[in-house]
């Protein structure tokens, strides 16, 4: 982001909207105080255009485009919401849900998980699609934290912070299609994967109760992503 | 005949290697041709080409001799033998057969083993990929060179620049043959209009499409005309290095394309200078290893780079960052197989054959239910009726045609109130499939419609790469409810959400596969509802396929 | 007085497939694939020995090695049997009849693709796609690939091998 960087203008939802050129279109739309909903995105991590919550209509293709990936060009005109676009995002959530084991009420995160509170912000209030029901163990071996893949919606943000910000690169998903999950090290015990720094980011940046501190109860697990952001400028990185 | 060329080639040598290869084969009286691609080999026609040996040494037979060659088209006849210039063709040959066929030589053919090669099969068909193909030996570079292979190459390095180059080729129409359709001309040119200090092309050979095999037949019967094609589009496009993404199980052909790429470097037509010239084009060859979704350009560059084969948002497209983010061009195998008889014989003579949009012809893979299974080649425009009617010849065993099912796990089944359609690009996608790699696949009055629409989501949902939400779930919860209707347990309401989840998997899906994974689901109900409503509501399968006893009585009770 | 070439272990023979293999491909990350293809076929499967070998010496994360040796078919972590049987699961051979030859696998030796028998003998496999269309139904009994294949025939070969 050069301050010589050229401002180009585009339309998103009605409005004349500028914005920096080497802008993505969530970006632009953020500055503007619109909202489009994300969920595999996290500031200060790269952007993988996984979930497809954010996914916008453009005039002039047929194609839904990826907002968080999506560079921004002159003269755009994006639409965030429509009923299509609501619709579509009701079902994304429904696929998240179904497809792995997700109880609330017992929940450490309950009360404090993206997935619960977005489902509330699109109105997805119940799941029609057939529930996978898959057997996921819990990973409890790491001395202060706990792994419980039934709670996983792989958005792979664990694997990024460890990748692009820890470096230990401890996570990545093993499988693939509807078997994939998240590993560590040879698919060992977390507590037994040497590459770990127990340094507890990929806790802070998950957005359900998937990957969470020991010692919490029932909807006392808080997340506290805000450090990314701060840590990837302290370190002089761009993203 | 066993000359091995070893040295550097020059423009000039190349002509006159044809003629001297030409002359060669006055010597002989009698050429066998025996096919030893994959297919007729699995048959044992390495023994057929051993034992026809055998009896020549034995018959004291001079002027005669044994080629082994690549696919003749008609497999389900194989092993195939043709004797030239005889003009024999002779069909499910086994090795006690080679006695009679040199006997047989300078005298009556051999009746029962006699294939009539004057029926459509053989001539209605337009051979331009598959023109070498069961003539030439694959494992040969001179008999390449005989053709006039690697001329083209030399006339486009000596006499044109790349943007000629382009230029013909966008004029020629030519459309990539792995499936999309995206003018060809128009990829080179974006590549090569890309800056950076490297770029690379790219040669998709990861045919993953089940029931396509047309990429591994030109491979295995005529490698040395793709590497020409890949070499004439590195030219143009300004890349030097190239890779060829092949599948891990399709061991003839990847041997056969290592032995090429060797034959090709030796002679200075592939590697440094290439003859003697300062374009230099070095290829590698890369395996999969499993994985349909590779085959989508992104994957495959992803897995080149040792990665999982996940794809990537585009844009960016691989023409202006792909392969290490260098521009990259991504072609399919029978893309660059067209490349040099468009050289050869101008853009306008490609763009006389075929229709208004849809130039060239196309290789097919015709299998399932239908008496000749193999690869044919005909006009872009051919009629869906003439396929599968004339040349294929029709349903065995007295069945009826009920469908037939063109581009895979992401295209659909076209019924017979529409035979007449003219196979191009735009035809087959507006009756709800795609044209596809090639693989067309026939059904009859046994083949249950939601049962094949099962089948092909079984594939998307193992082959997803699980990356994205729509697809990695969405591809799992269409196959439960397509599983809950073929076994007699499903619900209206199941028939809407699957409706429904079509919709959102096609328009929120990351790549192709997820985004065309519906489209057999799609095209099946369009044409097949009432199999669909007759599995729901009666527990009853039309095909005569799905057993629904078990779950009939449990209802009842 | 000439000494004669060391004699290497099994281990140290499969080490030195593998070390040219990623000599072959500049010790680079990008060299993954080929390797792991070099070093399942030196050992018929991929152990965790030689998962954290290709990671060491190529540099690559542990966990990254485990995610690219389990995404693609063609590896398997586990050793397979024997004798293989892989049966084609391609459109033209599912249209003719390849869920019965399973079947009858399944039903005789009671393995599911992806298993071996109790004895190490058989190993049942499915693939995509042979490219073996126009012989439906077909599969790679060893290293030969059938066609037209019925269930009897099938078993028969099968059987071949298990009183072998």
């Amino acid at each position: 982001m050069t301050v010589s960087e050229r401002v180009k203008t585009l339309v998103i939802d009605g409005r004349d909207v500028s914005a920096r050129e080497s802008s993505t279109v969530l970006e632009a739309a953020q500055e503007e105080g619109i909202f489009i909903p994300t969920m595999c995105r996290l500031e200060g991590l790269s952007n993988v255009g996984a979930c497809r919550l954010c996914l916008v209509e453009v005039k002039g293709s047929n194609k839904l485009l990826p907002a968080c990936v999506t560079r921004i060009e002159e003269g755009m005109e994006i639409t965030t919401h429509s009923e299509r676009l609501d619709r579509y995002r009701r079902t994304l959530l429904e696929f998240m849900f179904a497809e792995g084991n997700h109880i609330c009420s017992v929940c450490v995160a309950n009360g404090h998980c993206e997935l619960q509170s977005m489902a509330q912000k699109l109105g997805m209030d119940h799941v029609r699609v057939p529930y996978v029901s898959p057997r996921r163990k819990v990973d409890a071996s790491h001395h202060r934290f706990t792994l419980d893949p039934n709670r996983c919606i792989l958005c792979t943000r664990c694997v990024r912070v460890c990748d692009e910000v820890e470096g230990a690169h401890t996570w990545d998903i093993m499988g693939r299609g509807i078997t994939s999950h998240i590993i560590s090290d040879l698919n060992e015990p977390w507590g037994e994967a040497t590459s770990c720094t127990s340094c507890g980011k990929c806790v802070q940046v998950c957005p359900t109760g998937a990957l969470i501190e020991k010692g919490n109860s029932v909807a006392e697990s808080v997340k506290h992503p805000g450090f990314l952001p701060y840590l990837k400028r302290a370190r002089g990185q761009h993203e | 005949m066993t000359h091995q060329i070893v040295q550097a080639l020059t423009s000039e040598d190349l002509p006159k290697i044809a003629e001297a290869e030409r002359a060669a084969a006055e010597d002989f009286d009698h050429t066998l041709r025996v096919c030893v691609a994959a297919g007729c080999l699995s048959q044992h026609s390495d023994q057929i080409v051993q034992g026809l040996e055998h009896q020549i040494h034995e018959s004291g037979l001079k002027r005669c001799r044994v080629k082994g060659v690549g696919c003749m088209g008609l497999c389900s006849a194989g092993p195939l033998v043709s004797v030239r210039p005889d003009g024999m063709l002779y069909q499910n040959v086994t090795p006690e057969d080679t006695s009679d066929i040199v006997k047989s030589l300078d005298s009556e053919p051999v009746q029962r083993l006699a294939c009539s090669t004057d029926r459509p099969f053989f001539t209605q068909q337009t051979k331009v990929v598959l023109e070498n193909s069961g003539e030439i030996d694959p494992e040969r570079l001179e008999d390449y060179l005989a053709v006039g292979g690697y001329q083209q190459l030399s006339h486009v390095l000596t006499d044109l620049v790349p943007t000629q180059v382009v230029d013909q080729i966008s004029r020629s129409g030519l459309r990539g043959r792995g499936g999309a359709g995206y003018p060809t001309g128009l990829k080179w040119g974006t590549v090569a209009k890309a800056g950076g200090p490297q770029k690379y092309v790219i040669c998709n050979a990861d045919e993953g499409d089940p029931g396509a095999f047309m990429d591994r037949s030109v491979l295995e019967s005529d490698p040395h005309r793709v590497l020409e094609g890949m070499a004439i589009a590195a030219y143009a496009v300004g890349a030097s290095e190239g890779y060829i993404y092949i599948r891990a199980e399709y061991p003839l052909a990847i041997k056969r394309l290592q032995t090429a790429i060797r034959q090709a470097e030796r002679a200075k037509l592939l590697g440094s200078s290439i003859l003697g010239t300062a374009f230099n084009l070095h290829i590698h060859i890369r395996l999969g290893a499993g994985a349909f979704v590779c085959g989508e350009e992104t994957a495959l560059i992803a897995s080149i780079e040792g990665k999982r084969g996940q794809p990537r948002p585009r844009p960016p497209f691989p023409a202006a960052s792909g392969l290490w983010h260098a521009p990259t061009l991504i072609n399919n195998v029978e893309t660059y197989a067209n490349i040099a008889p468009i050289i050869a014989n101008g853009p306008e003579w490609f763009a006389g054959i075929g229709t208004e949009r849809s130039k060239g012809t196309k290789v097919f893979a015709l299998a399932g239910k239908i008496v000749n299974t193999g690869l044919i080649e005909v006009p872009m425009g051919t009629s869906l009726r003439t396929i599968i009617n004339d040349i294929g010849e029709g349903i065995p065993d007295g069945h009826l045609f009920k469908a037939v099912q063109t581009g895979g796990p992401s295209g659909g089944c076209i019924p017979a109130a529409h035979l007449d359609t003219s196979v191009d690009y735009e035809s087959l996608t507006s009756l709800g499939s795609i044209m596809g790699s090639g693989g067309m696949i026939v059904m009859d009055e046994y083949s249950c419609m939601v049962d094949v629409a099962r089948y092909f989501m079984e594939f998307c949902m193992s082959e997803s790469c699980g990356k994205c939400v729509p697809c990695r779930v969405g591809t799992a919860e269409m196959y439960e409810l397509l599983s809950r209707i073929v076994q007699g347990r499903a619900s209206d309401e199941d028939m809407t959400l699957l409706q429904e989840l079509c919709e959102t998997v096609k328009y929120t899906s990351l790549c192709g596969l997820g985004q065309s994974a519906p489209n057999p689901v799609l095209s099946t109900i369009k044409y097949f509802e009432n199999e669909y409503r007759a599995h729901i509501a009666d527990h009853v399968c039309p095909a005569g396929q799905c057993q629904f006893e078990a779950v009939a009585q449990e209802v009842q009770l | 007085m000439k000494q004669s070439a060391p004699v290497l272990t099994a281990e140290e023979k499969r080490r030195r497939m593998i070390t040219a293999t990623m000599r072959k491909n500049g010790f680079t990350p990008d060299a993954l694939i080929e390797t792991l293809h070099t070093a399942q076929s030196a050992a018929g499967y991929l152990d965790d020995v030689s998962l954290r070998f290709v990671a060491n010496e190529l540099h690559i994360p542990l966990s990254k090695v485990y995610g690219v040796a389990t995404f693609y078919h063609a590896f398997t972590l586990k050793p397979e049997g024997k004798h293989r049987c892989i049966v084609c699961q391609g459109t033209a051979c599912y249209i003719k009849g390849s869920q019965a030859l399973l079947n009858a696998v399944t039903k005789t030796h009671n393995i599911t693709p992806g298993e071996t028998t109790e004895d190490g003998e058989i190993s049942l496999l499915t693939a995509r796609c042979l490219g073996a269309c126009s012989m439906a139904p077909a599969a790679i009994m060893d290293e030969n690939v059938v066609g037209h294949l019925t269930p009897e025939h099938a078993l028969e070969v099968l059987g071949g091998w298990k009183k072998s």
